[in-house]
């Protein structure tokens, strides 16, 4: 690997100009070396819902910037986030993707046994320490924590670094879309159900988050497959009620004008959603007995006001992507320069009626699957952006659309649709949090 | 009007011949085995019970499986430059189970499916379980459940049919 980049965060800042980027971060793997390193252990990042750690001991376990991590449930009630790595010699302590570990994680090599707030509890026979410095070595010390770790209306995530900004100023006003996705549920929680597809993609981790908040895409890509559903449903009499289906797929070949209608907001710190006004999931048809519930549950005014949010895609930069009109969240976990694994959670809510996370599943199944024909039209769109970038004299990845220098710095813009100011408040974000701890040689 | 058994070379010949459409993509006549209310279903996981409040990788009607069919149709279906090729191996059928007065009958395949674009091919492993029913003279599939060995991992696109 070369060292272009790395002791160089001049070189890096280069690299995003405020209206268009370099494309060496999608293809160059030293630059992927370096989020790992500086920007995804300076950012907020994603762990999981704790609906999945719902007693003491429950943990599930994933990799963020490359690490590997438990995430548990602590027996005073709390979600700890641990390096999943025995500070003997080094063994992941669990390996399944979740589970219940009783009291304690017990490494299953020498059993060094850890608390679940990752404190060292025993070592088989102890006395063989006598007189060493174990006391004094990172050894003694457990599964060393992940100290920042914040729980937002059940979405846990952590920052594994010192360095960046503090939680709220990090999201700010961002988290209204998870605030609406939970007040959705009559009792305002969410329980995630029905387990995970994940998708992997053969392509940098950006061109997936760039193409949430890309409106100028779906009627242009999906044309074989939603527009195939359409063109289907065609010759059907306007009163016929439309299955599900046909009700979900339709809408991503709406024209031009629908997309710039939508809007587009974006935050400080990288983050955004397409539909500030409406969205492809405000023509949904009612759900019966719903409405009674969050009519009694929050009075008709304020359950009208959560219900009229339909926001598309909320980008919660960089890892977490949800919607909360149709309850399900996508998931980003970068893999390589050129591989990521896109996870798709599907979620109740609480004391509404079953049919509507039929329909959620519906909606993940037929967008998120590995067998989604309207995941096959994008995927293709990303590898073919991972192929073309090799090519000689042009460098630059465009992000020109109604660029405004005015855009720059401003906590939040709102924008017409099909403006891509969401992918340059992303690499404003990126740039920052990538640069943040790299040192100039 | 009495019931004639299928012959169970009859019932394995349908689960050859299946294979063999998709494998020559002779979809319309593919779509033509199903019964109408019939459900083309790869679930997660093979202790999954149903596929409307768990996530699935498929779980297809009429109107979707058709909508699959017509997709590939399309010019402007980019995903299919170059076309991709399909190739189910199938270990013998066996005779899961049968109900002779409801003329349904449940077939059990470990099956090897490799799918080829271009210069790579992906391939999955896993038991295909046809479930069908004597409809006059002819064998319909009611339920064609196709359980991965790998559901649960992180799967590459399959775009055709497994």
């Amino acid at each position: 690997m070369s060292d272009r980049y790395r002791d160089h965060p001049d070189r890096v800042r280069a690299l995003v100009e405020p209206d268009r980027v370099h494309r060496d971060l999608y293809i160059d793997s030293e630059i992927f070396a370096l989020e790992q390193e500086h920007f995804f252990a300076n950012t907020w990042n994603y762990i999981g819902h704790e609906s999945q750690l719902p007693n003491a001991g429950d943990y599930l376990t994933l990799e963020i910037a490359g690490r590997p991590l438990v995430a548990v449930r602590h027996d005073d009630g709390s979600v700890r986030v641990l390096m999943n790595r025995c500070a003997h010699k080094g063994a992941r302590v669990v390996s399944a993707p979740a589970g219940n570990t009783g009291r304690f994680f017990r490494c299953p090599y020498h059993a060094w046994a850890y608390n679940t707030d990752g404190s060292l509890r025993a070592i088989p026979l102890r006395s063989g320490y006598d007189g060493t410095r174990l006391a004094e070595c990172e050894a003694a010390q457990g599964l060393a924590p992940v100290k920042h770790v914040r729980s937002h209306r059940g979405f846990v995530f952590a920052k594994l670094s010192d360095a960046g900004a503090d939680f709220e100023s990090y999201f700010g006003d961002s988290l209204s879309s998870i605030d609406n996705l939970a007040d959705r549920s009559p009792e305002g929680e969410l329980e995630i159900t029905g387990g995970c597809l994940r998708f992997l993609h053969q392509c940098n981790w950006k061109m997936f988050v760039e193409n949430l908040n890309d409106t100028m895409h779906p009627m242009v890509v999906h044309e074989s497959s939603a527009g195939t559903a359409k063109r289907m449903w065609k010759d059907e009499p306007a009163d016929k009620p439309k299955p599900m289906a046909i009700e979900q797929f339709v809408p991503f070949v709406s024209d031009y004008k629908f997309f710039d209608d939508m809007g587009v907001r974006v935050f400080a710190n990288g983050h955004s959603y397409s539909g500030v006004h409406f969205s492809i999931h405000s023509g949904y048809s009612g759900v019966e007995g719903y409405e009674e519930k969050m009519h009694a549950a929050y009075g008709a005014e304020k359950s009208a006001e959560i219900m009229k949010i339909a926001r598309h895609n909320t980008v919660y930069y960089p890892s977490l992507t949800i919607k909360g009109a149709i309850q399900s969240i996508r998931v980003v976990r970068p893999i390589a320069v050129d591989k990521t694994v896109i996870e798709s959670w599907t979620f109740r809510l609480k004391g509404a009626p079953e049919a509507l996370l039929a329909r959620t599943v519906t909606y993940n199944r037929l967008i998120n699957s590995p067998f989604s024909v309207v995941g096959h039209d994008d995927l293709h769109a990303y590898r073919a952006i991972q192929k073309g970038l090799q090519a000689s004299g042009n460098p630059w990845v465009s992000l020109l659309r109604d660029f405004d220098p005015a855009e720059i710095g401003r906590a939040e813009v709102t924008a017409t649709g099909t403006s891509e100011v969401s992918m340059r408040n992303q690499y404003r974000a990126w740039v920052q949090y990538m640069t943040a701890t790299m040192r100039a040689t | 009007m009495s019931a004639v058994e299928p012959s169970e070379r009859e019932l394995i010949d349908f689960v050859v011949r299946e294979a063999r459409l998709l494998d020559d993509k002779r979809y319309e006549e593919w779509l033509d085995l199903w019964t109408d209310d019939g459900i083309y279903w790869v679930p997660l996981t093979p202790e999954q019970s149903e596929g409307i409040h768990h996530n699935s990788h498929l779980y297809e009607d009429k109107l979707l499986r058709t909508l699959r069919v017509e997709r590939l149709k399309s010019p402007r279906a980019y995903s299919q430059q170059p076309p991709s090729r399909a190739l189910h191996v199938l270990q013998t059928p066996t005779l899961e189970s049968s109900d002779a007065s409801a003329q349904r009958f449940v077939l059990r395949t470990p099956f090897h499916y490799s799918e080829a674009q271009g210069d790579e091919i992906q391939s999955f492993v896993g038991t295909a379980f046809h479930h069908l029913v004597r409809d006059g003279s002819a064998l319909r599939l009611r339920l064609k459940r196709v359980d991965l060995l790998n559901g649960e991992a992180a799967l590459p696109a399959v775009q055709l049919f497994i």
